[in-house]
């Protein structure tokens, strides 16, 4: 096990690494100036040129990747290019509020979806059964910003039963602030675990394993959650690991919609602006944030599934 | 049941199959996989199930143990096992009957263990229903290992099923079967998918284990060597019938029904002349959908006449005590 962890950790830096690179390219081929953007359409040509020298801009682009990396390695991802302030505390600031989302939203998702999909394996071409299936796809066709639109219009704009807007102040209050936004985000993947948990039930239902265990007597329930669930459960498992990085991406919609605060909605205002060292420290913070995610959920296939732990 | 035993009920089978006959409905018709089948398993001896592939050897293990497949119906018959009808059994008496007075061992053991669960706690798990402490349930879990000859035996108990072989996860489906204390064993082709000399070994096992604990087993098989060392009894099943039954010695040195020839002249343990390929019997086996009217072996017969396809044969009484469905064997033929 502590092998296979370590492998998977080393992976895990090239692909980050990887991915830095590829984002300082792609930066340069979108359209506008970062210098530009700072200094206005009034500057002069020289003061232009001096700015982009003072961040780097002139440099080879290799440089330019090299530099990142080294400064990336000192903490340090660069000034805002309006006020100055270290990129890497400005993220820090707003990661947790996306964190609690995105944390919130994969909780009750695979709760629910583990637990629906099971019942309808369980229960399979019943009338629950077929609707579980029909409610799923449908889930799964909405995309999260249409989902979160409607459900401001509905539970906070017709109803007033919860807020619509920002984060809240306090526990509680931060908690209902978080109910909508985390219903939005979370309710297509309750569609994608249940399917996927239903589907390998099915099959594992049917594993020689599992008649041996009914050959031995064993309660029905028991069978169920450690002969079936336990191995059912694994695709799941993989699918909410790699998910996450979609969770990110339906949090930047959701963050501008409910008005709330976060990686989304600070990504969106620094893209708008053409603020270069935030769009990079914020997209270096989130990559990292998903091969993380996807490095966990391999290590729980891992501790679950004993046959994991020696491949590779 | 043996506190009771007297003169009689020894010479009583622990189960007796009367008439029994099971069909799977399929989407393209119901398939008659089991007819009419009378059997009987005597106490603590072997009874032997042989017949090619197809022929409802594994349908009938299964019934015995009321783990058939969910499109799968029992169309008439019993299965007698002392006061129990085992074809009529529901959910909550069929629990309560396995992994106490029967038990199976499966055909393939590279699937039949849970791969994601220690050996040790598999052996814990069915020993639920005993109430004694998990150390005692732990030891009695090395105890049978070491029945099965399972070297350092402790420490395959924190083994994952995939880190033995294949013949180490057969031995321990055995122990776990035997940790049971069934009446009852089941065994369906326990040895197939083992290379040979495991095949020996396996047998040679379990008999020596059947005649320390003294249960009775099915076994299935369809290699009739493995059979003739393990078996007390033999029933030859064709086309979800039986067709001859009777002592294991009767059988293998006087097969009266011409399927049980076939099958003897196939077995290349048996096979004298040197060939090429591996002789096998001609022709395939009936649709079980529209059994034959007549004999179902008909028209794999070399001695087939007119009344094998107007009559069905019952069992005949055999030569050698045995029973035999088929016309040659009827004693008013021989007066004829
Ligand atoms: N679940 C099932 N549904 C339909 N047909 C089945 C099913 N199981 C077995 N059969 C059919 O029943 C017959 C007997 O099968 P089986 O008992 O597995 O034979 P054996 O064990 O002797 O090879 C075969 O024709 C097989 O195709
Ligand atoms: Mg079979």
């Amino acid at each position: 096990m502590l092998f296979y962890t370590a492998q998977r950790l080393v992976l895990s830096v090239v692909i980050v690494m990887v991915a830095v690179s590829i984002l300082t390219l792609m930066l340069h081929v979108v359209p506008g100036d970062p210098a530009v953007m700072i200094l206005g359409p009034r500057a002069t040509p020289e003061l232009i040129e001096r700015t982009r020298e003072a961040m780097g801009l002139d440099r080879p682009l290799p440089v330019q990747v090299a530099m990142f990396f080294a400064n990336i390695l000192r903490g340090d991802l660069g000034q805002d290019v309006f006020t100055g302030r270290a990129v890497s505390q400005i993220v820090l600031e707003q990661l947790p509020y996306t964190m609690i989302l995105i944390s919130v939203a994969i909780l009750w998702s695979a709760a629910c979806g583990i637990a629906l999909g099971a019942y309808s394996a369980l229960r399979r071409n019943t009338w629950l059964d077929t609707l579980s299936g029909v409610v799923s796809v449908g889930t799964i066709s909405i995309p999260a910003f249409v989902m979160a639109l409607y459900s401001v219009l509905i539970f906070a704009v017709w109803l007033g039963w919860l807020p619509a807007i920002g984060a809240g102040d306090g526990f509680w209050d931060g908690i209902t602030h978080l109910i909508l936004p985390a219903f939005a985000i979370g309710v297509a993947w309750v569609g994608y675990v249940s399917r996927i948990v239903r589907a390998s039930m099915l099959e594992v239902m049917t594993q020689p394993h599992v008649r041996m265990a009914r050959a031995f007597g064993l309660p029905e329930r028991r069978i169920t959650r450690s002969h079936i669930l336990k191995i059912a459960v694994l695709p799941a498992v993989t699918l909410i690991g790699t998910g996450v990085a979609h969770l990110f991406s339906a949090a930047v919609f959701v963050e501008v919609i409910f008005a709330r605060p976060g990686i989304g909605a600070l990504l969106v205002g620094a893209v708008n602006e053409r603020n270069y060292p935030i769009v990079l420290g914020a997209v270096l913070i989130t990559t990292g944030i998903i091969v993380l995610a996807t490095l966990i959920s391999d290590l729980v296939v891992a501790l679950l599934d004993p046959r994991q732990r020696e491949e590779f | 049941m043996a506190t009771h035993a007297t003169a009689t009920a020894t010479e009583e089978p622990l189960v007796a199959v009367e008439g029994l006959s099971v069909d799977f409905d399929t989407p393209r018709g119901t398939i008659q996989a089991l007819r009419d089948i009378d059997l009987t398993v005597p106490k603590g001896k072997v009874l032997g199930i042989v017949g090619e592939s197809g022929c409802g050897k594994s349908t009938l293990a299964y019934s015995l143990i009321g783990l058939l497949a969910e499109n799968a119906r029992v169309a008439g018959g019993a299965i007698r096992m002392g006061e129990h009808d085992l074809a009529r059994l529901g959910a909550a008496g069929w629990r309560d009957l396995r992994g106490t007075r029967v038990a199976m061992i499966f055909q393939d053991p590279m699937t039949a263990l849970n791969p994601v669960t220690t050996i040790g706690q598999q052996m814990l798990d069915i020993q639920y229903r005993d109430r004694i402490s998990r150390s005692e349930k732990r030891a009695r879990a090395v105890e049978f290992l070491e029945q099965v000859q399972i070297p350092d035996a402790a420490s395959k108990l924190d083994a994952y099923p995939h880190q033995l072989s294949g013949g180490m996860r057969q031995r321990v489906c055995i122990a776990m079967a035997l940790l049971t204390q069934p009446d009852l064993l089941i065994a369906d082709e326990p040895t197939t998918a083992l290379d040979a000399t495991l095949e020996m070994q396996i047998v040679a096992l379990l008999r020596e284990l059947q005649q320390k604990f003294g249960c009775s087993v099915v076994f299935v098989s369809h290699h009739l060597g493995t059979v003739a060392e393990l078996c007390d009894d033999v029933a030859v099943m064709y086309a979800g019938e039986v067709v001859e039954r009777g002592s294991a010695r009767s059988l293998f040195h006087d097969p009266q029904h011409p399927y049980t020839q076939a099958l003897l002249d196939c077995d290349p343990a048996r096979i004298k002349i040197a060939t090429r390929t591996l002789p096998t019997i001609p022709g395939t086996l009936p649709d079980l959908r529209q059994p034959p009217r007549g004999c179902a072996f008909r028209a794999r017969c070399p001695h087939a006449w007119g009344r094998c396809e107007r009559e069905h044969p019952p069992l005949y009484p055999g030569a050698a005590g045995q029973r035999v469905r088929c016309h040659l064997s009827d004693p008013a033929e021989d007066a004829a």
